[in-house]
């Protein structure tokens, strides 16, 4: 294995592993500012929790270039601890109940207590067949404690991670949890390494955003305070699995996914699609009507409209705790983010023009 | 600890090999005999010169799997389940497959999903595990058709004096099997460490058949249901309350004057033990308790949360007084016996 | 000090659906104005009060407005149609009575329904006693709007009325504003339009821009038979929040007002509510981003005409926003 890809693969087992649920981002915002550290000139944090990087560009007029991907995680939060101490559980962000049963969890109470989700319907493993999926409702967690010994380490509020390592799969694929989207941020780290091998007129700023999961609330307020003069979001898109089959057109392995529509600038995602070609970086192309679901539908209508572009990073299994992608496509992300950047005209102006 | 290495040893109905092997040099030092029979039991015996009741120990080494049915034209894995298993606990979970590679069983995008979808739970039909081959061929030159898919689940500390791990339904009879025997009793003590009991008691046929013991214990986990939110009767076994003597269960009606006789030896030796609410699904007993002649057997089971999924729990107190306990029973079992056979009226004290 | 819940009787009277909450305005401005430096109304229907200090701008939001009706169309025999103003529950509303600005009252009737589950909004109808289209006229305009009618009831120690989402955050907001000493720059948005989206909050933080921020608001319970379960329960204390659609609090900010209750001894329950949002949503994503938490008064009932709340809550609301206004996070 290349070392670029081995680093790569090591920082996204790291903050894969690690624990950022939406609003709750400062344990792994400094995993990201270690990791973003040795690549930029300056690494900043805001009241919401976003991370900052700045690396400079060698011009004096030069323009502001935002990078962003989302570090949160969907997780699950104690509701309630009913009387027998089991604890009562919803949802931040969209979760699969389905997907819940049997797992292994972390609560982040005064420390990380390990917990299991268990159905509240008696026998669950002696039916065969049942034609209902257990609701998150019919769910506890089960910490293996009495209730006193509860109250003293866990709360109402408290926040629930699966517990989950990463799995090297074939083929340089790796599976675990809250990939969406910490490879857009191991990408964005790529980026930045690249860049510094290369010659680059703007200031590159890549933000590693909070609460995407909730409504893309931190790339809300970052792109509002940056008021940069142009946007590029990396995030995860759904890649071909058997039961996708004419639903989903993305395949693991072939490179990023480079969006074009509504909620892209056809300026940028020419110049994306022309650096790709130049520099052999495989793309592929994601058309998206609307919505993209992603940081870049509010940040290209922040203050007086940002020119906004979106690459995807192809992942099977999005928002369950296996989620899948391919090492090779979080660089090959990286590269032609920096590649892009690199060949940027001083003047932004004729590119952006419609 | 023993029982977490049989815990995390991977081993399903038929391909009970590495536990068999494992538990073969954890015994060995202990047992006169050891042999594997044809069946795949593996047989210790101790004691085998002294005369007395035979008395038969026995604790099965398989576990759930998922054996590999099928590879698909892209390089999915199909499965079906080794023993009874609810599909829905195996969604967004990560298998390890022959011991080396690792695959994950992922699912539909809840994106993706229409409306009412994540309303119906997915079978077996609809999953498969992902083990990122490329296509066809490069998945078949990994994994065979037929082929085990195993839990990852890490044997570990677990809340309050509780553990966390698979397999333990039948490892956690192994385990206290394999301590007992390095234990001194003064008859023939038999341990048959048996195979393919999920999927219908069949290696404790075999292995009662050719033993022919005088007196059988069955050790195992039993369902531990006293999480759920139905009233306490519907619990089966609650954790920390000791062992659990069965007086029926799908497959065997325990003869009440030896669950008379357990009740009485725990009383006096001061370990707690309980009765299972309910009657719950059957166990080797079933087998053995029927071969030949008849066989007197009682089953012995430690209360287990989660008993058939990738996480279940266990009571350390429960574990431990499930072994002082078949202890105590052993120590007692002559006082009952007049030559090979059970006699009660020896000892009018029950 | 002993709070004054007339005057809460009073705000929960006063008619205010979204876009129409200028006599609460007047009401409240009434009330607060000895105690400012500065009151004033701004385009969306805001009223905003600011005590100069030295300190941190800290903004407090609380929504004037309630759920209401609005009137789409009026039939030949007199009848009114109408759509939703705000999260009204139609299940709710068959038998109740409605009250209009200019006072006229009327009650919600239904078409004949064959099955329950033809049971729909466009299936009722508000009858206000007139018998032909152009009586019914005289008395009530197609976009005018109407509140539910319910009294203002002490029961022991609880309260049961209209509106209580959110007068009495209003109403907490106003206690803790008279007795504030606070040295730190108060800001005070009683804010519009909040049942349509929090739109008021929206643009008051705009203007405002505060270095931290928090809303005073209701919240469920799930202390009623075989309620959504819910750990918050009414009587015992004020709701810290921590999640619900349109926040999740900082955990800072949760610390910090967890720290300050207990410091005052003033009882406080965590709140992790699955459905809704109030006035912090929109300000915490205002300019930069404002840290902001939330004081939630447990108030069973939600959207009903006699929603109610525990007088116990409502006087540790009123202690722990006057500590925090004290005692604001570095």
């Amino acid at each position: 294995m290349n070392p670029q890809l081995k680093d790569a693969r090591d920082f996204l087992s790291l903050i894969s592993i690690a624990s950022g649920v939406s609003g709750y981002e400062f344990s792994i915002a400094s995993l990201v500012r270690e990791g973003f550290k040795e690549f930029s000139d300056e690494v900043l944090g805001d009241k919401i929790g976003n991370v900052y990087a700045l690396k400079r560009g060698i011009k004096e007029s030069n323009k502001k270039i935002m990078l962003a991907a989302h570090m949160d995680e969907i997780g699950l939060i104690v509701k309630k601890i009913d009387s027998r101490g089991f604890l009562q559980f919803t949802s931040i962000g969209g979760i699969d109940q389905r997907t819940l049963l049997s797992q292994e969890v972390l609560v982040h109470g005064n420390r990380a207590i390990p917990g299991i989700i268990a159905s509240l319907s008696p026998h669950l493993f002696d039916k065969m067949e049942s034609s209902q999926a257990v609701k998150m409702d019919e769910m506890v967690i089960d910490v293996g404690m009495p209730l006193a010994k509860i109250q003293e380490v866990i709360q109402v509020g408290d926040i629930i991670t699966i517990k989950r390592q990463t799995y090297p799969l074939l083929n340089n694929l790796i599976a675990g949890k809250s990939l969406d989207d910490r490879a857009g941020v191991v990408a964005m780290k790529v980026c930045l390494e690249e860049l510094s091998r290369l010659k680059h007129s703007h200031d590159v700023v890549a933000v590693a955003t909070t609460q995407e999961e909730v409504g893309a609330r931190g790339a809300i307020t970052s792109a509002y305070a940056l008021n940069p003069d142009l946007a590029v979001i990396i995030d995860v898109t759904h890649a071909c699995t058997p039961d996708l089959k004419g639903q989903v057109t993305i395949d693991l392995g072939k490179g990023p996914a480079v969006a074009l529509g509504p909620n892209i600038h056809p300026g940028i995602y020419g110049h994306l699609v022309d650096s790709a070609h130049f520099h052999r970086v495989p793309i592929q192309i994601e058309p998206i009507p609307g919505h993209s679901g992603t940081d870049a539908w509010p940040i290209q209508v922040t203050q007086a409209g940002i020119p906004t572009g979106l690459i995807s990073i192809p992942l099977r299994y999005m928002h369950t705790s296996v989620e899948t992608l391919n090492i090779q496509d979080v660089i090959n992300s990286g590269k032609l983010l920096a590649y892009s950047i690199a060949s940027l005209p001083d003047d932004l102006e004729g590119m952006l023009c419609y | 600890m023993l029982l977490k290495s049989l815990s995390e040893l991977n081993g399903t109905s038929g391909a009970e090999n590495l536990v068999r092997n494992f538990l073969r040099q954890t015994i060995e030092p202990f047992v006169d005999i050891i042999n594997t029979d044809k069946m795949g039991n593996l047989i210790g015996i101790k004691n085998d010169s002294l005369s007395g009741p035979k008395v038969m120990l026995s604790a099965h080494m398989d576990e759930l799997a998922l054996m590999i049915i099928d590879i698909t034209g892209e390089g999915f894995l199909k499965f079906r389940p080794v023993g009874g298993i609810d599909a829905q606990i195996l969604v967004s979970k990560p298998v390890q497959i022959n011991n080396s590679y690792m695959g994950v069983i992922g699912a539909k995008a809840i994106h993706l999903q229409k409306h009412t979808e994540g309303q119906n739970p997915l079978s077996c039909d609809q999953l498969y595990i992902d083990i990122g081959a490329k296509s066809k061929e490069d998945a078949s030159s990994k994994v065979k058709l037929g082929d085990y898919a195993y839990f990852t689940t890490v044997f570990e500390p677990f809340g309050d004096g509780l553990y966390k791990g698979k397999a333990l339904e039948g490892r956690v009879g192994c385990a206290i099997l394999a301590e007992l025997l390095q234990n001194d009793y003064d008859f023939p003590l038999i341990a048959g460490f048996t195979v393919q009991e999920k999927v219908g008691l069949r290696g404790a046929k075999v292995a009662a058949h050719h033993l022919a013991p005088d007196f059988a214990i069955v050790l195992e986990a039993i369902v531990a249901d006293d999480m759920s939110d139905c009233a306490e009767e519907g619990w089966i076994t609650e954790l920390g309350k000791g062992p659990v003597c069965s007086f029926m269960d799908r497959s065997t009606l325990y003869s009440s004057k030896l669950i008379q006789w357990v009740t009485g030896v725990a009383r006096q030796n001061g370990i707690p033990l309980q009765f299972p609410r309910g009657s719950g699904s059957g166990n080797d007993a079933g087998s053995i308790h029927i071969s030949k002649v008849g066989i007197p057997t009682i089953s012995l089971s430690v209360p287990c949360r989660y008993i058939h999924s990738f996480a279940s729990v266990i009571s350390e107190k429960d574990y431990q007084a499930c072994y002082d306990l078949v202890n105590a029973l052993l120590k007692e079992l002559p006082n009952i016996f007049e030559g090979s056979s059970i006699n009660f009226a020896k000892e009018d004290k029950f | 000090m002993d709070m004054d819940f007339r005057i809460l009787e009073q705000l929960t009277q006063i008619f205010g659906p979204s876009g129409s909450e200028e006599q609460v305005a007047e009401f409240i401005s009434a009330q607060i104005r000895p105690y400012c430096d500065e009151v004033t109304n701004d385009t969306l229907g805001n009223l905003i009060a600011v005590r100069h200090g030295t300190g941190k701008k800290i903004m407090v939001a609380a929504h004037m407005d309630e759920i209401g009706l609005m009137i789409t169309h009026i039939d030949k025999e007199g009848f009114l149609r109408f759509t939703p103003l705000g999260g009204v529950r139609t299940s709710n509303l068959v038998g109740q009575r409605v009250k209009f600005n200019r006072g006229r009252m009327g009650t919600i009737g239904v078409e004949k329904i064959a099955k329950p589950s033809d049971f729909k909004l466009d299936k009722l109808f508000i009858d206000i006693g007139a018998v032909s289209q152009n009586e019914a006229e005289q008395i009530v305009r197609l976009g005018e709007t109407a509140v539910f009618v319910g009294d203002f009831v002490e029961v022991g120690s609880r309260i049961m009325a209209k509106a209580l989402d959110d007068r009495i955050g209003c109403f907490v907001v106003i206690e803790a504003l008279k007795r504030s000493k606070s040295t730190n720059e108060l800001v005070f948005a009683f804010t519009a339009q909040e049942e349509l989206g929090t739109r008021g909050a929206k643009t008051a933080a705009y203007a405002l821009e505060p270095d931290l921020a928090i809303a005073v608001d209701v919240t469920a319970t799930g202390d009623t038979p075989k309620a959504h379960s819910m750990s918050v329960k009414l009587g015992s204390g004020v709701g810290i929040k921590v999640f619900d659609r349109s926040l999740i609090t900082p955990p800072q900010i949760k610390r910090w007002m967890a720290a300050v209750a207990a410091e005052r001894n003033i009882p406080f329950q965590w709140e992790v509510l699955e459905y809704g949002g109030t006035d912090s949503g929109a300000i915490h994503l205002s300019r930069g981003g404002v840290p902001s938490g939330v004081i939630s008064i447990p108030t069973r009932y939600v959207h009903s005409p006699a929603e109610m709340v525990d007088s116990r809550d409502v006087q540790a609301a009123v202690d722990l926003l006057v500590s925090l206004l004290e005692h604001p996070l570095e």
